[in-house]
């Protein structure tokens, strides 16, 4: 073996931005199907506060319809498709830490590959991982109860924004991956400051019963947008539904919220992997 | 010959700490150049600004003709980085690592797959190639790496402290895998802690110290700025110290040291081994009882102790081996 050069084939750079994305993400597939527990785990979290939720606290919320458990069930499940969608973000968190403090961010960013393509890839595999959780948690919805009640484009609408929202949260996950410590660290950031967004919304009780001063921000609140648009779009009921604008106009503005944080967190994501010194500091 | 690496007042801070103060140095193509160092020297960073890790502040770098600021794909085009870790994915097997980096290379899916073949053979792994890093040890994770950072057959390698943590047989693997490299032409930027390794692997060696370059060149010529050659004299009772060093003024080409409680007399001479002999003529001349006599010449060890000037304790941590520091305590 001497050295000679590679003839390496020629990709205008758009080409090399899909093939590097394309080779990460099946890194990233592979490694969902070589740690089939992980997946496990990402399952059950939304399973159990359907289960949760549906037999446990259900039947103390009244939404005022006349068969109160199974209008809670309905109304529950867009409620915990939009949790879930919300979780998305620390199902990349973890993975993009390790990556920095084992170095393989190190090898990446000293390839000629496309740097967008690290995250790309990444964030694209995390999609495809989602998407498996979007799929068993509606199983488990018809099986408690829920049901699409709209029409199929209506429905589809509502996939195909459940799926854009979990992407536009991989990319926050993939803005603070780079800015954490350690793997651990990781955990804990990418997961903390969802749950008050996420309770602090429409997903498990309806607005009008929180105190006013919090109603607001729970009405403007993105994963409230996201649970009421989904409701409309399979045909869920929506009780108590007031006149404020997000209620007004929720697909629309959860779509808006969707793009705008992929607008903001994508670029800033990949500028703090191109940046920052992860893995580096010891001089 | 042409340079693989231009170094010229290269300066780096991270906020108040002054990383690297302004340094220079070359690498002459197809040869290895030790970066040597205590921690915090500045190798690592040194290391990822030349691997396009880290922008540098002022100065300029070029590897392989290109500058690694302004022109770093093409830089990264010619070079191969193995750092402190073995920075390969924990969940995949061996091959399909290699693969991901050699796409991630820019090869075709087929030579990306064909090339990680070649190095599985090569590196002797084609055995494990089929199971998961989880299952391998440290000295084949430390090869997977080294054969990753080859996937693209780079003209200069950056080889970051390659042996740390490695066990004695895997390390000694490991530099005849480097210096098999050398021997086809690849140029090697190696740091380490263990001059050992630098001794052994490095033409010429760049000596750091709080960020800046104290001292370079070949083993030889850093050796002789510490002295020369030495003989060292051991003998029965503290008593004969003084005797012996009366003795032995005439073969002595600077002056004598003491050690009392090891009964050392240290004698830096230019006779070679004639002064040994000569040395053992003199004291059965003056009838003292030789314990022990040997002719040291001076480590790489010896180099970084009197260039970097730091105590023997604070040297322990890094890299000098407990043996080394009765000697030191001679000198000082």
């Amino acid at each position: 073996m001497t050295i000679r050069n590679i003839e390496t084939p020629f990709r205008p750079a758009l080409g090399w931005l899909v093939y590097d994305t394309l080779a990460v993400a099946r890194r990233h597939v592979l490694k969902i199907t070589r740690v089939p527990e992980s997946l496990f785990f990402a399952l059950i979290q939304p399973v159990m506060f359907v289960l949760l939720f549906a037999f446990v606290f259900g039947g103390a919320i009244d939404l005022g319809a006349a068969n109160r458990a199974q209008a809670y069930r309905e109304y529950l499940i867009p409620g915990i498709f939009a949790q879930t969608v919300m979780f998305a973000v620390a199902s990349i968190t973890v993975g993009i830490t390790e990556d920095a403090n084992r170095g393989v961010m190190d090898r990446f960013r000293s390839l000629p590959m496309r740097p967008g393509a690290v995250l790309g890839g990444h964030t694209l595999a995390s999609l495809f991982q989602n998407a498996l959780v979007i799929i068993i948690l509606s199983i488990t919805g018809l099986l408690v109860g829920w049901r699409i009640r709209g029409s199929i484009v209506d429905a589809a609408l509502g996939y195909l924004l459940l799926a854009l929202f979990a992407y536009a949260m991989t990319w926050i996950g993939a803005w603070i991956g780079p800015h954490m410590p350690n793997p651990e660290v990781a955990g804990t950031a990418g997961l903390a400051w969802i749950f008050p967004l996420t309770f602090a919304s429409n997903v498990f009780t309806p607005i009008s019963t929180m105190p006013s001063w919090l109603q607001p921000l729970a009405l403007w609140n993105p994963v409230s947008c996201l649970a009421l648009a989904c409701r409309k779009l399979f045909g869920n009921p929506i009780p108590f539904q007031g006149n404020s604008f997000p209620e007004q106009h929720a697909v629309p503005m959860a779509f808006g919220y969707a793009f705008l944080l992929l607008a903001i967190f994508a670029p800033l994501a990949v500028r703090a992997f191109k940046t920052r010194n992860v893995g580096g500091q010891k001089a | 010959m042409p340079l693989a690496i231009e170094v010229s007042g290269l300066e780096k801070n991270f906020g108040e700490v002054q990383a690297l103060r302004g340094i220079d140095f070359n690498v002459e193509q197809g040869t290895v150049v030790g970066l040597l160092g205590p921690n915090g020297s500045g190798k690592t960073t040194t290391v990822r600004i030349l691997a396009t890790l880290l922008k540098s502040d002022a100065g300029v770098a070029r590897v392989g003709g290109f500058d690694v600021g302004t022109q770093s794909d093409q830089v990264r085009k010619v070079i191969g980085l193995t750092g402190q870790y073995a920075a390969v994915d924990e969940y995949l097997t061996g091959r399909e690592n290699l693969q991901l980096f050699g796409q991630l290379f820019h090869l075709s899916k087929k030579q990306a797959s064909e090339r990680a073949d070649e190095l599985l053979d090569r590196f002797d792994l084609a055995d494990a190639a089929d199971r998961g890093i989880k299952g391998y040890s440290g000295g084949m994770r430390r090869r997977l790496d080294l054969a990753a950072s080859l996937i693209g057959n780079p003209s200069v390698l950056f080889l970051d402290e390659p042996t740390t943590g490695l066990d004695p047989r895997s390390r000694l693997g490991m530099w005849s895998v480097i210096e098999s490299l050398v021997a086809q032409g690849t140029t090697v930027l190696l740091t380490t802690q263990y001059l050992e390794e630098a001794d052994q692997l490095a033409s010429r060696s760049v000596v750091l110290d709080h960020g800046a370059v104290i001292a370079q060149g070949t083993s030889d010529e850093l050796k002789s700025q510490v002295g020369g050659d030495r003989v060292e004299v051991v003998v029965e009772t503290p008593a004969q110290l003084d005797q012996a060093k009366l003795a032995l003024a005439g073969i002595a080409s600077g002056p004598i040291n003491l050690v009392i409680d090891e009964h050392k007399v240290v004698v830096p001479t230019s006779g070679g081994s004639r002064a040994v002999v000569e040395a053992v003529r003199l004291l059965d001349e003056a009838q003292i009882t030789i314990a022990d006599i040997a002719l040291r010449r001076p480590t790489l060890d010896d180099v970084f102790l009197s260039l970097t000037g730091r105590s023997a304790q604070e040297l322990s941590e890094t890299s000098a081996p407990s043996s080394k520091r009765s000697r030191r305590g001679a000198r000082a």
